[in-house]
């Protein structure tokens, strides 16, 4: 077979085997996991194949157009380029393990057909979105992501928190859709084609007319699906869903479309260096705040999701100094260790039996009851908080590498302001990155207190998975040599004053943590704190959803404990209070938008109540006065008739004779 | 219509003034005022039994005219059905009734002005279009009389006899109706034996006009 | 004579008998009312079947007999007439036709309902 049909393949699989799941899903319950794991496995054996043989050289470009489509041909196109291959392979390995994981994990579910259809269905489309050389192809694989998300993150949809999230999910995101959707009309028209080739090569010939515009139209979209300030707040929230969705969506693929998509028009951000410094502030502002953030949070996935934003904003300020080798590197490396870390959440929520920090500082050996996720966690924590010699250490510093590069002087991609911005926010993310992994860790592996709750072994599938994932959270980073073959041919190496300065502030972060936690752990035993899931022998996603439904009526908030042993509480200080909430976006937006669209639909309904019906109702008031006054003429008295008709009949024969005489 | 009456009855008789009445002219004018104010009391009296005196008065000043417009068979049916039987008919009706002997303030409805002007209406209207129509239309009254006994006698035998049976079945129709309503009515109010009386009136005058 | 005598005398006679009908209270005097008004058409019918006999030589004298049908209808209309009027009264222990308002509007006025009270009484 040829490269280009072992490449359509890959996302046609997936989907094939979406489309099955849910024709067969109540049926054949018994094909159920075969048909959710092994399309996933082929098409991820697939996409191996095909970047062993794209192997980093020329870009693999295949077009073919079904029908003519106006002005503007759409064309089902291919492009792979190395960055096309690799993603496929995260996308690939990851939505595997999910898969996998999601056999142990929704064991019991009965909406497991449908879920792992959509698991599929969500892969085939961001395997579309990976794979795609025509704008509006990816768009489809980009929308189609969202209707998965929506659906997926509101899986547990009996509990109010998961139907809130996924309805955030989707119109956050569909908010950046729309400008992001005009912004590709706008590429289009300029470009006379929604191939990305012929796009880019409009670009490099300067046949862009707004660039800026179009750019930051763009940048709406990307900020949209990959959680990017001010956007972002749907990503915390998301975690309502299960743990494999948020591996998955929220950590893996989905987000990174964006961060995928920017790289792969980064000459149309580069003609606009107000675009550029624009991404890097919008970096700038996600990486700190949300590191801020996760420092705050009490429900151990939003710590994570958190740190998804904030990694997220390492990219996105790579990509703002114009480096796309670093940030897809970075894009690779965290795709797994977040994943794992995830995946490694999920198991430690099931046998803790509950999602809050604050509970399981409360419990002691939880390490021990879980020791294959205590272990991947911990090296996906390391990578996480950048320590070498971890594959977040590697992919962290080229970013930070680059971003020097550009504030030194060398501003041929970019704005030197951006590698600036990029920089000093980068050092001080790593700060806080290292913190808040230090607290997640301490917090949930090193509790005093009573003994965990036993609630068995893992399954098989889900510990193995950990597994897989942690060789790459380990060791990928080494790649750093080979990895430039396949990207710009920039080298990804760690600078030395970059690495000295990041690792040392990510080694002061940690132990500023340790200090501030054995201040404030002498607290923990004094204020019992905690609630734990009522059914600890269900499987691991009834455990989750019942733990995310009790942690708002436990503590207060679905993101907030009143934890005082918490020593992210001790870091921030005041700024604690502001944190937990993510900064008082939601509110924000609560006062920017949603509160004048309620109360333009209160005044809508005011109006119709009012104002149209009190129309309707004059509109029948006449007829009604009329037959008011006719009724009232139905007195009963015989003789009043009488004199009404023959009154009528003398004007009728008056009037007839007046007619008939001429007069 | 008028130009056309008009011209017919220029064409048939020589102009007859109204200024220079016949005999036969004064005689109906003055009898006909006096039915004419007979039947204005009959309306507006407010005594019930004085209203069906009245009522005689007028039936009876129209027999006149009838045998004035020599209609002497109509005159004397008019005697004996109107004056003879209808009028005691309705006395009774108005004895059964229990109506008020002598005056009674409420013999007229509220409906009066209603009344009044639509009559008032109605009779200008009429008498406009029939004044402007037979102003000059002239009835001849000289010769044989049209309708003495003979020729009416002949002229419902001979043209007249269907409709005059099919009448006759209407008429027994109409006996079995006011027995069939006065027994049932006697049925549900056995104690007024009175009221079986006025079926049998009516029947009595029914076979007076057969 | 003048035709124009007993048609304004007919005329002048029905619409007396109109306003008798329309005006009076007591149901028999209503129908003594039609009489009135029945004798005025007669009045015309016998005034044209003369006119019309000496001047058009009509022999058929239409408009004689068709009185002796108004008379007898007229016999007929009132029997039937009081025979009602007295089941009426029976029933209402009134003949006044004002205040036989049965169909008036529902709660138009309080006569219904006064006259269903007679009428238990």
């Amino acid at each position: 077979m040829t490269t280009t049909t072992l490449a359509v393949l890959v996302p046609l699989l997936p989907f094939l085997g979406a489309a099955a799941g849910l024709l067969l899903g109540r049926t054949a319950p018994r094909f159920v996991r075969p048909l959710a794991v092994l399309p996933t496995l082929a098409s991820l054996a697939l996409a191996v194949l095909v970047a062993a043989r794209q192997g980093g050289g020329r870009a693999l470009d295949s077009a073919t157009e079904l029908t003519p489509t106006g002005s503007v041909p759409i064309e089902l196109a291919l492009h792979i380029d190395g960055f096309a291959a690799l993603v496929a392979v995260l996308v690939g390995v990851v939505a595997t393990c999910v898969q996998i994981y999601s056999t142990g994990y929704l064991r019991d579910d009965p909406r497991y057909p449908s879920y792992a259809a959509l698991v599929s269905l969500f892969t085939s489309a961001m395997l579309l979105v990976v794979y795609s050389g025509d704008l509006i192809v990816l768009l489809v694989g980009w929308e189609v992501m969202g209707i998965c998300s929506y659906f997926l993150v509101g899986h547990y949809w009996e509990t109010p928190e998961a139907r809130a999230a996924s309805i955030k999910a989707f119109l956050v995101t569909k908010l950046g859709d729309i400008p992001f959707l005009i912004g590709l009309f706008a590429l289009g028209t300029d470009a006379g084609s929604f191939r990305i080739t012929k796009v880019l090569g409009a670009v490099a010939g300067g046949g862009l007319h707004h660039p800026t515009l179009v750019a930051l139209l763009l940048l709406a979209g990307v900020a949209g699906k990959s959680a990017q300030f001010p956007l972002h707040t749907w990503l915390p929230d998301a975690m309502a869903g299960p743990t494999p969705v948020s591996a998955l969506i929220h950590a893996a693929t989905m987000v990174a479309a964006g961060v995928y998509f920017i790289a792969r028009l980064l000459p149309v951000f580069e003609a606009s260096s107000a675009a550029m410094v624009v991404l890097a502030v919008m970096a700038a502002v996600t990486m700190a705040g949300s590191a801020l953030a996760a420092l705050a949070q009490d429900d151990v996935k939003r710590v994570l999701a958190y740190s998804t934003v904030g990694q997220l904003g390492y990219m996105t300020g790579a990509l703002a100094v114009g480096d796309r080798g670093a940030a897809v590197f970075h894009l690779l490396s965290h795709g797994a260790f977040k994943a794992l870390l995830f995946l490694a959440a999920g198991v430690i929520i099931h046998a803790a039996g509950t999602n809050s920090l604050a509970a399981m500082s409360r419990m002691k050996d939880l390490r021990a009851r879980v020791p294959d996720a205590y272990w991947t966690m911990t090296v996906a924590l390391l990578s996480l908080a950048a320590i070498p010699p971890f594959a977040g250490f590697f992919s962290k510093e080229s970013v930070l590498g680059a971003a020097e590069h550009v504030a030194t002087g060398h501003t041929e991609h970019a704005p030197g302001v951006a590698g600036g911005i990029v920089l000093v926010s980068g050092l001080v993310t790593a700060l806080l990155t290292a913190a808040y992994a230090t607290r997640l860790w301490l917090l949930a592996f090193r509790g005093h207190g009573t003994e965990a709750p036993d609630h068995g072994k893992q399954p098989l599938a889900m510990n193995a998975v950990l597994w897989v994932l942690a060789v790459p959270s380990l060791a990928f980073g080494l790649g750093y040599g080979v990895l430039p073959d396949w990207f710009d041919g920039r080298s990804l190496a760690p600078a030395l004053p970059t690495s000295v300065l990041g690792t040392g502030l990510a080694l002061v972060g940690g132990l500023v943590t340790y200090g501030a936690w054995r201040h404030t752990t002498a607290l923990a035993a004094r204020v019992p704190l905690g609630a734990v899931a009522a059914h600890p022998e269900g499987d691991a996603g009834l455990v989750e959803a019942e733990a995310i439904a009790s942690h708002a009526p436990a503590y207060g908030d679905v993101a907030y404990a009143p934890d005082p042993a918490d020593p992210g509480r001790l870091l921030l200080g005041p700024l604690h209070r502001h944190a937990a909430v993510g900064f008082h976006l939601d509110a924000v937006y609560d006062a920017l938008f949603v509160r004048p669209v309620r109360a333009g639909a209160s005044l809508v309904r005011f109006l119709d109540s009012e104002v149209v019906e009190t129309y309707v109702r004059g509109a029948g008031a006449l007829p009604r006065l009329l037959g008011a006054a006719v009724r009232r003429a139905q007195t009963g008295n015989v003789q009043t008739y009488v004199s009404a008709l023959l009154a009528g009949t003398v004007v009728l024969a008056v009037a007839a004779l007046l007619v008939a005489t001429g007069v | 219509m008028s130009p056309a009456f008009a011209t017919a009855a220029a064409a048939a008789a020589p102009t007859h003034g109204f200024l220079s009445p016949t005999g036969v002219e004064v005689a109906f004018l003055l009898v006909g005022l006096a039915t004419f104010g007979a039947a204005l009391v009959t309306v507006t009296t407010r005594q019930l039994v004085h209203a069906a005196l009245w009522l005689v008065a007028t039936l009876g000043g129209l027999a006149v005219e009838y045998l004035l417009l020599t209609a002497e068979f109509i005159a004397w049916m008019q005697v004996l059905i109107y004056v003879g039987s209808v009028v005691v008919l309705l006395l009774f009706g108005l004895m059964l009734t229990k109506a008020p002997i002598g005056r009674s303030p409420d013999a007229d409805s509220g409906n009066r002005l209603a009344a009044l002007t639509v009559a008032v209406a109605a009779a200008a209207a009429l008498v406009w279009v029939v004044v402007d129509a037979f102003r000059t239309t002239w009835i001849d009254l000289d010769g044989a009389a049209s309708g003495s006994t003979k020729v009416t006698g002949a002229s419902l035998f001979q043209n007249w006899v269907l409709p005059f049976e099919a009448l006759s079945v209407l008429l027994l129709a109409a006996l079995v109706g006011a027995i069939v309503l006065s027994r049932k009515a006697k049925a549900d109010a056995a104690n007024t034996g009175a009221s079986a009386q006025a079926a049998p009136g009516s029947r009595s005058e029914k076979e007076g006009v057969r | 004579m003048h035709l124009a005598y007993p048609a304004v005398l007919s005329a002048l006679l029905f619409c007396t008998g109109l306003y008798g009908v329309l005006a009076r209270r007591n149901a028999i005097l209503v129908l003594m009312s039609v009489e009135l008004m029945l004798n005025a058409v007669n009045l015309n019918l016998v005034a044209f079947d003369v006119w019309l006999s000496r001047t058009a030589r009509e022999t058929l004298h239409s408009g004689q007999a068709l009185t002796l049908f108004t008379i007898a209808i007229a016999a007929a209309e009132i029997g039937i007439g009081l025979a009602i009027i007295l089941a009426v009264y029976r029933n209402r222990g009134t003949s006044d036709i004002d205040r036989l308002r049965d169909t008036a509007e529902g709660h138009d006025g309080d006569t219904p309902a006064a006259e269903k009270a007679e009428a238990t009484a």
